[in-house]
């Protein structure tokens, strides 16, 4: 702890003087390689991931050159889970990593492990399913409504409800998986059985509860992605939400049936970021933006052409040491195609979204929009004002860092202005947003106001 | 001349199992055909018949990967990992021309900069992670037997020693890998810190879990074998009023090495066991990382590769184990025991 404090000592000014060094370095025509931005501190880097299609950013960046384009010699290395990878980046063994949006900042407000982690780029939009198993889904198919012989999508948890219920009756518990306490995926399932009636339950830290099952109609644990399908074909779960290609190979093996993408539950959410620990990023600014550059470049040559590039980079995640999965499985929802039941394919291009949307910009309000969910299900116990939540946003998320990566690419010529969204204008938070499951807008600057509207969930000075 | 060529014979042999045979002094020819049938032959049976076996098995289990692999299947991927592993040098090799180009640039741009080659970023093939294994456990190994001979020595040497540490190794060796490891992480994550640590905190977590489970059998033998020196050559080293250092040296290890190497075996054998579940959950990059990985992956292909690796554990657990039985015949002085 010593150290980190004197590291953050000795780098507090830092980000000033970059700032007006590079105002300048821009200002200037220049010809060295890493025009404007100064070369990277730390050249050899080792960044970690968790096999999911979503980590496409990152390989991209290695296998086109991007990261060495940028004078850096990056190792990518698979993690066990997101608790080792979160532990790895704040002990400083990853430079950096592929992150749940909710990590850096669980980890800032200490649910969990306490620790500032920071992100400057958002890796993607959409991208997860909620998947049951056969048993399950033979027993909720009769609710679900239908058109020509196939269910009629989204599918909602109304459906769910009656069993559910009758598992409740019997005095049996119903329990799914989900992959992190603080991930995207557990707020996604919290959020679709809330709308459709199901109360997911409540975590309880004060009282030292963290389980997240208090007053649950379906117990929530923790399950690592690439076991998911092995833990419901066990039948220690009756389903799961996870990113791909973890739902297709349920498909695939004939063990379960997805049946709701996350964009059906909010359309276009922001799903996982690059985070670092914010003593590392003091520590090593240049490095940091040149990091953003080669995934911004990453991530608009997975969208670019209207995914034409989307088969090679399955091939390249289908490679053992990125994801590892069979090409067909990644391909699915990779290529914007998804498998329901089986044969049940449908078009879905924007399942995977890495770049257009503004995938990549760090906004504050996806980052407030997290920080209300954890306030609903009591991860946050106790009610915080309006400008808690945008402070806490603005320390986790830096948009600045990204324009500085954004206005480099520009200078360099490798991007246009009209790839960003205006930088003069841009305040980070999105327009209210509608198109979620439940019909309720979400306002990024009304935090509180937006936890009123919800029926089932933590609101004003509610405790558990 | 006749020693010489059983002795070749011998060579080939996976067991000795008709060790007897070394008994005839007189070479009988008519029976050469005979002796290799029962060396080469027999077990080239036994191999057969348990692939057949296996094929035959395995076509009929069906998994959520598809049917078990058969031999032919593994052998497929044995192949496959073989030309990754080629595809990855020739990466690598462009990996090395394209540093040397940017670094050519750079110089050329600013005479003065500081240029260095990096080592190659990509991934490790199955072979690099052979070789780590093989590393790790040597590691393990080494500094496990460091400490267990010592030990040994000294509780073998005296009851007093050994009945306040025999508690301690009794509790200490049934205690599985799986759950040192956790210890053994935290506290390698909290007192190994190093801006620029020459070993990866993986390698040396996966290292000490070795140590820890593979000294005990080393430590035991070693105590029995000390212990249980003929008292007549005690009884010489006392009338010859020898040194404890003499003592130990010219009496007690000569006596105990038999054992002590016995111990060795299984220690190493211990210590490979161990490591492919070290590596594993350490994540240090060999070969129980490559299982885990394949195992991550659920690709049609991760039953086949898994099973590659459970044949190369097989084999190099062998060739590790034939090592030390080399060792332990080249150390002893009864050259006539029996070793097996």
């Amino acid at each position: 702890m010593k150290m980190l404090k004197q590291i953050k000592g000795q780098y507090i000014l830092n980000w000033r003087k970059i700032a007006t060094s590079i105002c300048i370095g821009l200002s200037l025509t220049t010809a060295s390689v890493y025009a404007g931005v100064g070369a990277p501190e730390k050249a050899e880097l080792k960044f970690g991931f968790i096999k999911l299609t979503d980590m496409a950013p990152l390989a991209i960046a290695y296998e086109k050159g991007y990261f060495e384009d940028e004078g850096l010699y990056v190792t990518l290395e698979a993690q066990a889970n997101w608790k080792v990878l979160l532990d790895r980046v704040i002990d400083g063994e990853l430079d950096g990593a592929h992150m749940l949006a909710g990590q850096p900042l669980g980890a800032t407000i200490g649910f969990g492990t306490q620790a500032n982690i920071i992100t400057a780029f958002s890796m993607d939009l959409n991208g997860n399913a909620i998947t049951v198993s056969n048993n399950i889904w033979a027993q909720m198919k009769k609710y679900v409504p239908e058109k020509d012989g196939k269910p009629i999508h989204p599918i909602k948890a109304d459906y769910l409800k009656p069993v559910v219920d009758k598992y409740k009756a019997e005095g049996r518990p119903f329990k799914m998986g989900m992959v992190f306490p603080v991930s995207t995926h557990n707020y996604e399932l919290r959020y679709w059985l809330a709308a459709g009636g199901i109360n997911p339950g409540f975590y309880a830290p004060l009282k030292g509860d963290t389980s997240g099952t208090l007053k649950a109609d379906v117990l929530l644990s923790v399950t690592p992605p690439p076991q998911m399908p092995s833990t419901m074909e066990a039948g220690t779960i009756f389903g799961y939400c996870v990113g791909e290609p973890w739902n297709q190979q349920a498909v695939f093996k004939g063990i379960g049936v997805p049946v709701i993408t996350d964009d059906e539950i909010w359309k276009n959410n922001p799903e996982k970021v690059f985070g670092v620990s914010k003593a590392w990023a003091d520590k090593y600014p240049n490095t940091h933006i040149h990091v953003i550059m080669a995934l911004i470049r990453a991530a608009k040559w997975l969208d670019e052409d209207n995914n034409k590039n989307r088969p090679a980079a399955v091939k390249i995640l289908a490679e053992s040491q990125y994801v590892g999965a069979d090409y067909k499985v990644i391909a699915n929802s990779m290529t914007g195609t998804f498998e329901y039941e089986k044969g049940d394919k449908r078009k879905i291009p924007d399942f995977n979204v890495f770049f257009r949307y503004n995938a990549t910009y760090p906004y504050y309000s996806d980052a407030v929009w997290y920080l209300t969910q954890m306030r609903r299900w009591g991860q946050i116990p106790v009610r915080k004002s309006d400008k808690w939540y945008m402070d806490i946003a603005k320390k986790v998320y830096r948009p600045d860092i990204y324009a500085i990566a954004a206005k480099a690419l520009i200078a360099e010529g490798k991007m246009k202005a009209s790839d960003f969204p205006n930088f003069a204008t841009e305040t980070g938070y999105r327009k209210p947003q509608t198109h979620f499951i439940d019909g309720i807008t979400y306002d990024g600057r009304k935090p509180n106001a937006y936890l009123k509207k919800f029926k089932i969930g933590l609101k004003g000075n509610d405790k558990i | 001349m006749n020693t010489r060529v059983l002795s070749a014979i011998e060579g080939f042999n996976m067991t000795r199992a008709f060790s007897t045979l070394q008994k005839y002094q007189d070479i009988n020819w008519s029976k050469i055909p005979g002796i290799i049938f029962s060396k080469l032959g027999i077990p080239a049976i036994a191999i057969i018949i348990f692939l057949l076996v296996w094929g035959g098995i395995a076509s009929r289990i069906h998994t959520s990967l598809g049917q078990l692999p058969g031999p032919i299947q593994v052998w497929g991927q044995v192949i496959s990992l073989v030309a990754e592993h080629k595809a990855e040098r020739a990466k690598e090799a462009a990996f090395f021309v394209r540093q040397e180009v940017r670094n050519a640039k750079t110089l050329a741009a600013n005479p003065d900069a500081k240029v260095k080659i990096r080592p190659y970023t990509g991934k490790k093939t199955f072979f690099d992670q052979i070789l780590t294994s093989i590393i790790t456990v040597m590691t393990g190994f080494i500094f496990a037997s460091l400490i267990a001979i010592p030990v040994g020595i000294m509780c073998g040497l005296s009851t007093t020693i050994y009945a306040a540490l025999n508690p301690l190794i009794q509790t200490f060796k049934p205690v599985s890998p799986l759950a040192w490891l956790p210890i053994v992480t935290i506290i390698v994550s909290a007192v190994y810190v190093s801006n620029d640590p020459m070993f990866e905190k993986s390698f040396v977590t996966s290292a000490i879990t070795v140590m820890l489970c593979c000294m005990w059998p080393t430590m035991i033998n070693t105590t029995v074998g000390v212990s249980s020196i003929d008292k007549d050559l005690i009884n010489v080293s006392r009338v010859l009023r020898l040194g404890w250092f003499t003592h130990i040296i010219k009496i007690v290890l000569p006596s105990s090495i038999p054992m002590m190497f016995a111990g060795l075996r299984v220690s190493l054998g211990i210590g490979w066991m161990v490591l492919i579940a070290a590596e594993m959950l350490a994540q240090n990059p060999g070969l129980g990382k490559f299982v885990w990985d394949e195992f991550q992956n659920g690709s049609s292909n991760s039953l086949a590769r898994i099973m590659v690796a459970v044949f190369t554990i097989g084999i190099i657990g062998f060739l590790l184990d034939l090592l030390m039985l080399m060792l332990q015949r080249a150390v002893s002085w009864d050259k006539n025991a029996q070793l097996r």
